[in-house]
C-alpha cells in the first residue's frame, strides 16, 4: 500500500467531518471524529511496523546480534571483531615484516663493512706493487693476501645477494595487508550506510508520531583546534594546522627562538 | 660529543625502537636502553643516570609530552636532553613540546641525516 492509498481514509473523513460541520450536523460530526481518530492510530501503526521492520532488518545487516554479545559460547564472531582480528593481523605481518628486512640488513651490514675494510687494507700494498716497489717476498705475501681476498669476496658477497632477496621477500606482506585493508574499508563503508539508514528511519518515526527530542545543539566545537595526539597526519596539503616536514619544523623551533 | 653516553629510546612499536638503536650505533652511541612508554621509561630514568632522552609523543599508558614534563618537573632530571621524535605535526604540538622544555623535534617519517644533525645541534649546545 502507498503512502498516498494509506492516508485516504484520512482524507475521506477530513471532507466529511467539514461538510457536517458546515451543515450543522454536531453529532455526526463527533462521531467522524472519532472514526478519523481511529484511522489516524491504523496509519501510524502501520508506518511504525513497516519501520520497526525495517529497522530490524538494518540491526540484523549489521551483524551484531545482541543476543550473541558477551556470550563466550557463540564461537561466530561478529564482523567487527573480525575486522579488529583482521587489523591486528596487518599489525603482526608489518612488524614481522621489518624485524626479518632488520635482521638482514643487520647481519649484511658487517659482512660489506668487512669487504670494504680488507679492501682498503691490501690497496696501499698494492699500489707499491704498481709502482714496482716490491721485494719478492712481500710480493709473494702479497699474492697470498689478495688470492684470500678474492675467495673472501665472492664468499660473501654471495651471502649479501642471499640476504637482499630475502628483503625483497620480506616485502611480500604488503600485496597481503592491502587485501586484509581493503575488506574492513568494505565493511567501515557498509557500516556508515547503515547508520545513515538508520538516523533517517529514527528521523522518519519521530515525524509521523510527531516526537520531539530535547537534544542541545552542538556541543562539541569543531571549529576549535584539536590539540591532542593525532599520529601521522595523512593529508598535510590539505590543511593549515601541520607541518609538511621537518623543515617546517625547524622554521617554527627557530620563529619560538631555538 | 661523548659516544659513550647512556641513551633511553622510548617509543611504543618495538620495531621504530630497533631503527633508532640501528641509526644510533651507526652514528657510533652504543650504550642504549629502550622503553616502551612514559611510565616504564620514567623509573629508568630516575633510577639510572642517563645522558640522552630520545622519546616519541603518542604512546598508550603516559605519552612523551607527559614524560617530558615529568622530567623537566623532576629536580635530579630537569636538565637531562630530550629529543622528541615522533609523527605528531601539529604546529600547536610543535609549540606545546617548545614550551615544555624539548631540546629538539624530528618528525616521522625521518632520515638517518636529520637524526644526526638534531642530536649533533642539542649536545653543541648542551657542551657549549
Amino acid at each position: 500500500m502507498t503512502e498516498r492509498a494509506q492516508q485516504e481514509p484520512l482524507v475521506e473523513y477530513a471532507k466529511t467531518l467539514l461538510a457536517q460541520l458546515e451543515s450543522g450536523d454536531a453529532v455526526e460530526a463527533m462521531q467522524t471524529i472519532a472514526s478519523l481518530h481511529k484511522a489516524r492510530d491504523q496509519y501510524l501503526f502501520q508506518e511504525v511496523g513497516k519501520l520497526t521492520r525495517s529497522l530490524h532488518e538494518s540491526i540484523k545487516n549489521f551483524s551484531i546480534d545482541a543476543s550473541k554479545a558477551g556470550s563466550a559460547m557463540h564461537d561466530e564472531m561478529s564482523r567487527m571483531q573480525d575486522a579488529s582480528q583482521r587489523l591486528n593481523y596487518v599489525i603482526e605481518k608489518t612488524e614481522q615484516a621489518a624485524n626479518k628486512t632488520m635482521d638482514m640488513v643487520e647481519n649484511t651490514i658487517p659482512v660489506s663493512s668487512q669487504l670494504g675494510d680488507r679492501a682498503r687494507e691490501l690497496k696501499p700494498e698494492w699500489q707499491r706493487l704498481m709502482r714496482r716497489e716490491m721485494k719478492p717476498e712481500e710480493f709473494r705475501l702479497l699474492t697470498r693476501e689478495m688470492d684470500n681476498f678474492l675467495d673472501m669476496a665472492a664468499h660473501e658477497t654471495s651471502k649479501i645477494d642471499s640476504n637482499l632477496s630475502n628483503i625483497l621477500l620480506a616485502q611480500d606482506f604488503q600485496d597481503l595487508t592491502g587485501q586484509v585493508i581493503k575488506r574492513v574499508i568494505q565493511l567501515v563503508q557498509e557500516v556508515e550506510e547503515s547508520l545513515v539508514h538508520l538516523v533517517r528511519m529514527a528521523g522518519a518515526i519521530d515525524e509521523i508520531t510527531g516526537t520531539k527530542h530535547d537534544i542541545p545543539e552542538k556541543i562539541v566545537d569543531t571549529s576549535l583546534p584539536n590539540i591532542g595526539p593525532e599520529g601521522p597526519i595523512i593529508n598535510p596539503d590539505k590543511r593549515n594546522d601541520v607541518v609538511a616536514g621537518q623543515d617546517d619544523v625547524d622554521a617554527l623551533l627557530s620563529s619560538l627562538g631555538f | 660529543m661523548n659516544k659513550n653516553m647512556k641513551i633511553l629510546i622510548v617509543d611504543d612499536f618495538s620495531t621504530m625502537r630497533r631503527i633508532i638503536k640501528n641509526l644510533l650505533r651507526d652514528l657510533g652511541f652504543t650504550n642504549t636502553q629502550e622503553a616502551d612508554d612514559g611510565s616504564s621509561a620514567l623509573p629508568l630514568l630516575k633510577a639510572s643516570d642517563f645522558d640522552f632522552l630520545i622519546t616519541d609523543w603518542n604512546m598508550p599508558g603516559m605519552t612523551g609530552i607527559d614524560l617530558l614534563k615529568a622530567v623537566r618537573s623532576d629536580d635530579k632530571l630537569k636538565s637531562l636532553p630530550v629529543l622528541m621524535v615522533t609523527a605528531e605535526a601539529k604546529r600547536e604540538q610543535i609549540i606545546e613540546a617548545a614550551q615544555a622544555g624539548v631540546n629538539g623535534y624530528v618528525v616521522k617519517p625521518f632520515t638517518a641525516q636529520a637524526l644526526k644533525e638534531k642530536i649533533e645541534k642539542i649536545f653543541e649546545r648542551v657542551d657549549a
